[in-house]
């Protein structure tokens, strides 16, 4: 939709924000050509086009795998499974949009490396086992971090978290199938199940981004209404719910601290390693070079696609023009 | 440097434009909005609608639309904009009292 005057006149601004809170308070959506106080509205770009980054990039790791499926059907699951991802990021760009920034200029931003993305996609896909592990514990996480989202205060990133949401189930599903399927075959399968769980599972706590005492921004995301959960109270909502599922598929989770607490009702766990996760944010993870250098060359070896479409629009529009 | 500025300063390579779309779920339902994307043209950008927003049958038939040709309403002067629906109120069937024995009104 238009973005145009978004900004409100000066000496109207204190009524606007009465406004705005109000709204906020009331659980209302904020629509993108309702006035928002710049800081709101610098979050929601920046939280947004970060989430959407996340989604490209993340069709990489499992993208690795699609030539080497062990089966037509696996394949044909994985395929649609990234194309997923691929939909996902563009949901997230077009809601970004609305706050009137442009999706070209997001992915430049992607690309120069002035954005981040989650540290997840960061390590390597080491064996098929891989594939199930990350349908299983990171849509498992990116569950639990997007399910409570589809009530945040921004009407477009709301919606594009509904349709995110409804396609992620399957994403789990199907890894954990697929888990089940190794879990049921030889020693050597469910050496390999393990081995992945055992390298997926701190970086899939790290998802939920640092503790809550060292989360500076949390506060104030919480009062605008972005945020609905710290990101504590969502790691251990996660940790709660797989560990069953671990239970049931016969696996180990590495964590020697993690033990059900009868007192407090759920578990106790132990911490990841923030120094890792710091390092790997900050570019310095197994796979963050490659990543990012593979973005840029697929953005730049389509450019002459993009071009051509353009031509071919231009063209075909002065063509009927002339007939007209 | 605001997100305008930095396009611009970028060169004149030129962006496929922004296209709203609208999806009908199932037949005798209204067309809903349910997003937006970037294409070449309409015939393109009714191709990406359809791999973009029907990957699970969503829908019957898709609208394409370019953004810049919308009109909205203003949300600030939305009190005058909406208020006639607000002040007629005999355009609501609660309006007209009917006794309790009359049947099927």
């Amino acid at each position: 939709m238009p973005t145009t005057d978004r900004k409100a006149p000066l000496g109207a601004d204190r009524d606007h924000q009465v406004d705005f809170d109000t709204k906020v308070a009331a659980k209302q959506r904020i629509e993108p050509r309702d006035w928002m106080p710049e800081g709101y509205r610098k979050t929601l770009v920046r939280q947004i086009s970060q989430h959407a980054h996340s989604e490209i990039i993340g069709m990489q790791p499992e993208g690795d795998w699609i030539a080497s499926a062990p089966s037509l059907r696996r394949k044909a699951i994985l395929l649609a499974k990234v194309q997923d991802e691929a939909g996902h990021g563009l949901y997230l760009y077009a809601a970004a949009e609305t706050l009137g920034v442009d999706r070209a200029e997001l992915t430049h931003r992607l690309i120069e490396g002035r954005q981040k993305y989650s540290s997840i996609f960061n390590y390597p896909t080491l064996n098929y086992a891989d594939v199930g592990v990350i349908g299983w514990l990171v849509d498992g996480a990116a569950i639990c971090n997007q399910v409570p989202l589809c009530r945040t205060s921004f009407g477009p990133y709301a919606r594009a978290m509904v349709r995110i949401c409804k396609e992620e189930s399957f994403h789990q599903r199907q890894g954990y199938e697929l888990l089940m399927r190794m879990m049921e075959g030889t020693e050597a399968q469910r050496a390999m199940v393990q081995d992945a769980v055992d390298r997926w599972w701190w970086p899939s706590l790290m998802m939920f981004g640092p503790p809550d005492t060292d989360s500076p921004n949390t506060q104030q995301s919480l009062e605008w209404g972005i945020k609905i959960d710290t990101n504590d109270a969502l790691r251990q909502k996660f940790v709660d719910m797989t560990v069953p599922q671990a239970e049931r598929l016969g696996v180990g989770l590495p964590d020697p601290a993690l033990v059900w607490n009868d007192e407090r009702g759920c578990h106790d766990f132990g911490e990841p390693d923030w120094d890792e996760f710091k390092q790997v944010i900050s570019g310095n993870g197994p796979k963050n070079a490659e990543r990012i250098e593979r973005r840029r060359a697929a953005h730049e070896k389509g450019a002459w696609v993009r071009e051509a479409a353009i031509a071919h629009a231009d063209k075909h529009r002065s063509a009927r023009e002339v007939t007209v | 440097m605001s997100a305008e500025d930095a396009t611009a300063s970028r060169g004149a390579r030129p962006e496929w434009p922004l296209f709203e779309v609208f999806v009908r779920g199932k037949r005798g339902l209204n067309h809903v909005h349910v997003g937006s994307l970037h294409a070449p043209d309409e015939e393109m950008a009714l191709h990406n609608a359809r791999n973009l927003y029907t990957r699970r049958n969503e829908g019957v038939s898709i609208w394409v639309v370019r953004a810049e040709a919308i009109t909205a309403s203003s949300p600030d002067e939305k009190d005058p904009f909406f208020a006639p629906s607000a002040d007629k109120v005999y355009r609501h069937p609660t309006f007209y009292p009917i006794p309790e024995d009359v049947p099927h009104i």
